[in-house]
């Protein structure tokens, strides 16, 4: 049983009938990492944000599901939703120096959700906010529960964001390229700490990315998005063994290797770009004769 | 770079206690006005009219800075001129800021329907001719303390909507609203517990100025006529009457007008300085 299932969800842009997502169904297990790939624009961090419920105003959902835990989400009032998701998913944000209030102490942030949402007494919250930052290794976790963010450099903050993000044990985490703003030794080892502490907590993890070679040290099973629809769904094995999709196919052999560093980058061909557009406008014309 | 750090922050504090005795000083003098003014600051005397301030010859030593063409001393009237100035500039400073920034929080940040209808409404606003407006505004209430309030709040309330929902969109955007968000936060408990915090200090500096600049307004409108009535002393009504004067007692109009610049002065520096020690990322 999945915890998390999207069943053909489809958002727009407010008025316009501009597509951001078409037909979108993809299913994440208990303790699964799922990756998100696809290139600048084509609807991954707007998955992550709906289910979040933190899509732009300009963004509305036309149709489908999002089931956690087998209760749709979009049928519930905002309230109740709010407090559901607030319940059992997290966000790790992309940009660590913007995600953090700049006003408030890292410890209250931390605490926030424990005290608001489960209702824990504050003095439990900060000694498991203390817990939490000896788990991300940070180093005298007192003295930055005590500092502002500005005080932290970028790698530290995003150690806190992940922290926070496992501090309620929600059962899925979205993770909305969480190392992209880091420079790529930080990358690293932030993603060794997502990993890590994704499987001690047994997390589910929506991990949105465009960076292939991060998708295949973390995720299980893998989507790939072109203009807001799935061409693949597959696991990662088979993914890197021999993608179905062309699409796919030429969204692997354009991932820059390590072994030919003078080898100029290959483009996805337009020919590819054209059969995958076809694709789509035939899926469009399906569902709306269906 | 350590040294260059404390300098800052020794020259941030001076400014802050600069500024701050002196309105502090102020606030006593207008409490303490009957108590502290060697004179009735009513009390004419035509016969000791235009005498000069007490280092220069021909001087009473009972008018420290000398009286006006009516014999008025114009220490007393300059003390009790601040009980006026400092009410204007705290009761309208508040409430314009209260209003402003309520507007241009909820504008900034729920965007929409409530955006369109306070940013048209502060286009509008802001194409009136401020010191018209407000003398319009006194001449339809009469003149007096509350209607000078009121023509403040009313004409100035956009000063801070603007500024302030402009600072609420970028906040709004910004991660941590989203995170604050999927932690279960509500929109208003966003807008006051995450936005709000953020966009304090500019309001503080912004209420800072803004009491200034009510001292200036009303000023102006006593300089104009406009302003509460002759037997209420203000800053404002003594300029206007030492213009008249200028050639033959200077004093008339240099003193209260040292007064108005000192005070509004110490309102922007007060400002600036409480940025500098309370805003987390300056500091």
């Amino acid at each position: 049983m999945s915890f998390l299932v999207i069943r053909n969800l489809s958002a727009e842009v407010k008025g316009t009938g501009i597509p951001l997502l078409r037909r979108v169904s993809l299913r994440v297990g208990p303790g699964e990492v799922h990756g998100l790939v696809g290139e600048s624009g084509a609807g991954k961090s707007m998955i992550g944000k709906a289910i979040l419920g933190i899509l732009p105003k300009a963004v509305v959902i036309t149709s489908g599901e999002i089931l956690l835990d087998g209760i749709d989400l979009l049928q519930l009032p905002p309230a109740q939703r709010r407090r559901r998701i607030g319940a059992t998913c997290a966000l790790i944000p992309q940009d660590p120096l913007t995600a953090l209030n700049p006003s408030r102490r890292i410890g209250g942030q931390v605490t926030d959700r424990l005290v608001d949402i489960l209702g824990w007494p504050r003095a439990k919250a900060e000694a498991r906010a203390r817990d939490l930052l000896a788990e991300v290794q940070i180093a005298e976790p007192d003295r930055v529960l005590r500092s502002y963010p500005h005080e932290l450099s970028g790698g530290m903050r995003q150690r806190i964001l992940i922290a926070s993000a496992f501090a309620a044990e929600p059962k899925l985490i979205v993770a909305d390229e969480p190392t992209t703003a880091l420079d790529v030794t930080v990358q690293k080892q932030i993603l060794t700490l997502i990993k890590a502490l994704q499987a001690r907590h047994g997390t589910a993890l929506l991990f949105v990315t465009h960076d292939l070679g991060v998708v295949s040290k973390i995720c299980q099973t893998l989507s790939v998005l072109y203009a807001g629809m799935v061409v693949e769904d597959t696991d990662i094995r088979s993914f890197f063994a021999g993608p179905k999709h062309p699409y796919s196919a030429a969204l692997l052999a354009a991932t820059p290797k390590y072994t030919d560093p003078d080898a100029s980058l290959k483009p996805v061909p337009e020919a590819v770009i054209a059969a995958v557009q076809a694709e789509v406008a035939a899926s469009d014309k399906g569902a709306s004769h269906g | 770079m350590v040294e260059g750090r404390g300098t800052q922050r020794r020259r941030a504090g001076l400014r802050l206690w600069l500024s701050g005795g002196w309105l502090v000083l102020l606030a006593a003098v207008a409490v303490f006005a009957p108590l502290i003014a060697p004179q009735d600051p009513l009390a004419q005397d035509l016969m000791a009219g235009r005498l000069p301030p007490v280092w220069m010859a021909g001087s009473d030593p009972a008018f420290l800075l000398g009286t006006d063409s009516l014999g008025r001393d114009v220490l007393s009237r300059i003390l009790y001129g601040a009980q006026v100035a400092l009410t204007v500039a705290l009761i309208a400073g508040t409430a314009t800021a209260i209003i402003g920034a309520t507007l241009g929080l909820l504008a900034g940040f729920l965007r929409g329907g409530v955006d369109l209808v306070v940013s048209r409404l502060i286009d509008i606003w802001m194409a009136f001719p401020p010191v018209l407006f407000s003398i319009l505004l006194i001449a339809v209430t009469g003149p007096g303390l509350w209607p000078i309030i009121l023509a403040i709040v009313v004409i100035d309330w956009t000063r801070f909507a603007r500024v302030v929902r402009a600072e609420a969109m970028t906040q709004g955007a910004m991660d941590y609203v989203a995170s604050a968000q999927v932690a279960g936060r509500g929109r208003l408990g966003t807008m006051i517990r995450e936005i709000l915090p953020n966009v304090l200090p500019t309001i503080v500096v912004l209420l800072t100025l803004e009491m200034g600049i009510a001292v200036i307004v009303e000023a102006i409108l006593s300089f104009v006529n406009l302003s509460i009535s002759t037997d209420q002393p203000t800053w404002g009504g003594m300029i206007a009457e030492g213009r008249a004067s200028i050639h033959q007692a200077w004093w008339v109009l240099v003193f209260p007008l040292l007064a108005l610049f000192l005070t509004v002065l110490s309102f922007s520096q007060l400002g600036e300085g409480l940025k500098d020690r309370y805003d987390p990322v300056l500091r």
